[in-house]
């Protein structure tokens, strides 16, 4: 299980028992993130452990049958702990030549290809780009080839139900998602559950898809004698007792950040402005305003941010979310929030830049934006999320930060983990330590000082509304203590090195070792979404005796206080990255260590292959 | 808080001024404007500390530091962004914002535009000087065409933009014209304060070091009677002594000066002044000054509920009857328990 039982994974003999990898690849009209999303949820109840890889492109409904209208959904499940979405797929199902050009490459050697033979007609060859049919001219040879007419199929099943032809093809994805539970011993009665409270209102749709299910699945049953198809049953996964559901990481940000703001007893204000693959984050919080919640379409990134900023002023927690060029706009307010020393949470969802770059694929290349992306000598702590069910623990730890220290914080996932689904352990909230807020409602002794500082160097956090504490705040330099404006050489250098030393002066836990020991050959250094293919990596080079360790940062600004001491006890140190080094360079600076990179830059993630090999070659 | 209750105290001049040094140019409009709202705010009733001023960046949005109440300073145009979040966060707060035709209108002309379609209950008040004035006098979006500056040294080609027609045009349900040393700017400011929603005013501000005395054709005491349309509400459209009028002219659908006799404005057709009435309203804000007289006063007021009221309604009504149990949220859709020893499916 990717975060909740980490720990219990590494005791496993064999990592590799009894994991598969499936990947549904369709038109971007085909539903094929929908059939992968019940096709998790049904991975989920048979206990199993899971990945899921959601891959998609920029185009709503990109003309149909083309290469680049291809849409993915990668699940790996097993038995034991899986922390990816796989490498390369064991079945690939296409549904049209589009998707099996574009995905057959990646599919392991016998692997199994199921296709729906009725799309493979001399249109669609031609717009895939097929000279011959793939399907007869043998040149998928070194694979399984399943070749069946599903289109054909599915109106056969749906015909009683009188829809029209182009409703019934849309049932082909639930004749594919039956045949796929049929192949892995995977129970109906959920699925049916779910399409007939989905179609609740269209009784007739209902019936067609639960018709189509089942009729995918008793394809399945009745083929299974002749053909290379065969049942594969996959046993459940062992993980930590107790209850779990399935969570992506916009949904661990949005569960989070309501979690953060109970926790600090505040009412949050979240203003945001719809950009991929940061919206989800918006959509979630929209329905929870029994939470406390006011969510704000605001009329672009910068009212977004400073919006939010407003509603922190006012005494909520403002919250803003973005991804990369939506947070290139909001840079400028995150200085006033760091100027005026409110608290604040900026989640940024990355995706592959620069500029508008790759909206619906991964990147982790806004970290050198997110630590040094301001103007002016302006520090802000910076956390980044490992995966779905840890975003809900970072963003809570943003929170923290933001009120304690009265200061903007930068939440780091990416279109990865925001996309991506595993299971959650659902946390028992009484676990947290509250940190509620403490507004000052009065003039304490010695005088008010809108700038003065506690223990932690942070500055009174006041409403306006309370009488006998006016004051004004803005964006121009804060005299110590008053906060009148303040031009003087002396004041300038006391407030920068006062607001730095807040910063550096964060306590964060120290950095722990995720696998391997403190100390060694090598060690493999991650942020963000890498943690599940390094892990994996590590865990397999260890199980081959190789002396090399992970170690995932969370807080990637301030860092952990032992960070240093820890990297430079390990001969070499490694760090993967899908980014041209970005914290290699920040480990570099920190700690005159020789961090050397390891990058991809594709919008893909990384394999675990693609870390095994970077860890045989450190090791050389 | 659902209710919005207004706080009220009495309170005069004084305890509106800050402890800090006014650092505008001498004899720069602002500080008239500042009097202005200085001496407005005790008549209006409202409490100091339940009072915000919220300002982006140019002269102008250094008000904040210079009136006791609450104040915040922000960035270049975004002023009204900040007052949104603010006055959705506490709706009972009395928010001012205080903006120039640079800030307002050029870099942050898009706010502006959003906080008048939206209807949020604050104050605009827009400090019109035609000029960038902090940056050292480059013609601005409301700076009329030909205006030498150091940006545009043989003159501006662009036409200017006009704010109240701006305003009006977003969907403000409140527009209001004003100069910085008006005797009947608190008036003005009265208003605006007592319309519930977002009230746009547009201020006219000498800029003495770098566009001084543009607006003095209207704006000089002397011969002002011919020159400004102060607009009152239920009162004919008079100027001049009452001896001239604005009518309508029906075939050509657009406003015209007319001559009134003895008296008679009714006779010439002069208009009495609804200010409910948005198609007149369309008309004035583009009357011509020059050809037409300037209009004053309130152009326009016919409140619509606001924005964050609405806001808090609706949030109100989607969370009736929920709890907000944070822990059986975390557990919503389909779950599945793991039991010691093993999955329990």
């Amino acid at each position: 299980m990717a975060t909740a039982v980490v720990d219990e994974a590494d005791k496993r003999q064999s990592p590799l028992s009894d994991a598969v990898v499936v990947r549904f690849a369709g038109d971007s009209g085909d539903g094929m993130q929908l059939t992968g999303g019940q096709f998790t949820l049904s991975s989920a109840l048979a206990g199993n452990d899971f990945a899921t890889f959601p891959d998609f492109p920029a185009e709503i409904r990109a003309p149909q049958g083309t290469l680049f209208g291809v849409s993915a959904f990668q699940i790996n499940f097993g038995s034991s702990a899986i922390d990816t979405a796989g490498d390369a797929p064991d079945v690939l199902v296409a549904m049209n030549p589009a998707a099996l050009k574009t995905n057959v490459p990646s599919l392991k050697q016998g692997g199994l290809i199921i296709a729906d033979e009725g799309e493979f007609n001399d249109r669609n060859l031609a717009k895939a780009k097929y000279d011959a049919n793939p399907l007869e001219d043998g040149s998928l040879a070194k694979w399984q080839l399943l070749k069946l007419n599903i289109s054909q199929l599915t109106m056969d099943a749906v015909k009683p139900f009188g829809l029209g032809n182009k409703e019934a093809l849309r049932c082909k994805n639930m004749w594919t998602l039956g045949l796929a539970l049929w192949m892995f011993d995977r129970d109906r009665a959920p699925l049916i559950d779910w399409l007939n409270a989905k179609f609740a209102k269209a009784p007739d749709l209902a019936a067609a898809n639960v018709a189509a299910l089942n009729a995918g699945h008793a394809y399945g049953e009745t083929a299974e004698l002749a053909g290379p198809l065969k049942q594969h049953h996959v046993d459940p996964a062992p993980a930590a007792p107790g209850l779990y559901r399935t969570l992506t990481g916009a949904e661990g940000v949005a569960l989070g950040l309501v979690a953060g703001a109970q926790l600090a007893k505040l009412p949050m204000f979240f203003g945001g402005y719809p950009i991929t693959p940061a919206s989800a984050i918006l959509h979630h919080l929209s329905r929870l305003k029994e939470y406390d919640v006011t969510t704000f379409q605001a009329e672009d990134e910068i009212a977004a941010i400073c919006s939010a900023i407003g509603a922190s002023y006012g005494g909520s927690l403002g919250v803003t979310s973005s991804s990369g060029p939506g947070i290139a706009l909001k840079g400028e307010a995150m200085g006033l929030a760091i100027m005026t020393e409110l608290p604040l949470v900026i989640v940024n969802s990355q995706r592959g830049g620069p500029s508008t770059g790759l909206p619906t694929k991964t990147e982790q290349s806004d970290l050198y934006q997110a630590v040094y992306g301001r103007n002016g000598d302006a520090p802000m702590p910076v956390i980044a999320a490992r995966s779905p069910g840890d975003a809900f623990e970072c963003a809570i730890e943003a929170v923290r930060i933001a009120v304690q220290y009265m200061t903007p914080v930068m939440l780091l996932t990416d279109g990865y983990i925001a996309n991506a689904a595993e299971p959650w352990k659902v946390p028992d909230l009484t676990a947290y330590e509250a940190f509620p807020v403490e507004f000052l409602t009065e003039v304490p002794e010695g005088g008010f000082k809108p700038y003065g500082r506690d223990e932690k160097l942070a500055r009174p956090w006041v409403k306006p509304g309370t009488p006998g504490l006016l004051h004004r705040i803005g964006g121009i330099e804060k005299e110590v203590d008053t906060g009148h404006i303040n031009y003087a050489p002396a004041n300038h250098q006391a407030m920068t090195d006062i607001r730095k030393d807040k910063i550096d002066g964060i306590k964060v836990p120290d950095q722990v070792v995720e696998l391997g020991a403190e100390g060694g050959k090598l060690a493999v250094v991650g942020w963000g979404s890498t943690f599940g293919p390094i892990h994996q990596a590590v865990r397999r080079k260890r199980a081959e005796g190789a002396d090399v360790s992970h170690v995932h940062i969370r807080h990637i600004w301030p860092m952990p206080a032992n960070l240093g001491e820890l990297l430079k006890s390990y001969d070499k140190v490694i760090v993967p990255e899908m980014n041209t080094g970005q914290l290699k360079t920040v480990l570099r600076d920190q700690y005159l260590v020789d961090a050397r990179p390891v990058n991809k830059v594709s919008g893909q993630p990384f394999t675990i292959a693609e870390i095994e090999a970077a860890i045989e070659e450190a090791l050389k | 808080m659902n209710q919005v209750t207004p706080i009220t105290r009495a309170t005069t001049l004084k305890d509106w001024e800050t402890d800090q040094e006014v650092r505008w140019c001498p004899g720069c409009g602002d500080y008239a404007i500042l009097k202005a709202v200085q001496r407005t705010m005790p008549e209006i009733g409202t409490a100091p500390e339940n009072t915000v001023f919220i300002s982006g960046i140019g002269c102008s949005s250094r008000f904040p530091y210079y009136m006791e109440t609450y104040g915040f300073h922000t960035i270049h145009g975004r002023a009204p962004a900040f007052a949104t979040g603010l006055k959705l966060a506490n709706p009972n707060l009395d928010v001012w914002i205080v903006t120039g035709d640079g800030d307002g209108l050029s870099i942050g002309g898009n706010h502006t535009m959003h906080l008048i379609r939206r209807n949020l209950d604050c104050q605009i008040m827009l400090f019109n000087n035609e000029i960038y004035g902090l940056t050292k006098g480059q013609y601005s979006p409301t700076s009329r065409v030909g205006t030498t500056s150091p940006s545009t040294p043989y003159g501006s080609v662009d036409r200017p933009a006009q704010p109240a027609a701006f305003a009006l045009g977003a969907g403000s349900r409140f527009v209001a014209r004003g100069f910085d040393v008006s005797k009947k700017l608190p008036e003005v400011l009265k208003a605006a304060h007592s319309h519930k929603g977002a009230a746009f005013i547009e201020i006219f501000q000498n800029c003495i070091v770098y566009n001084k005395d543009v607006f003095v054709d209207f704006a000089a005491p002397k011969g002002a009677e011919d020159r400004q349309l102060w607009l009152e509400n239920g009162e004919p459209m008079l100027y001049a002594k009452g001896t001239k009028g604005i009518a309508l002219d029906a075939e050509a659908l657009h406003l015209k000066t007319v001559d009134v006799v003895d008296g008679d404005w009714q006779a010439a057709g002069v208009i009495v002044h609804d200010v409910t009435n948005r198609g007149v309203a369309h008309m004035l804000v583009e009357m011509r000054f020059g050809e037409f007289p300037m209009a004053l006063g309130v152009l326009y007021d016919d409140p619509r509920p606001t924005f964050e009221a609405d806001v808090w309604r609706q949030n109100a009504a989607a969370a009736e009857g929920k709890t907000a149990d944070l822990q059986s949220l975390l557990k919503k859709g389909q779950t599945w328990t793991v039991a010691e020893g093993g999955p329990d499916l």
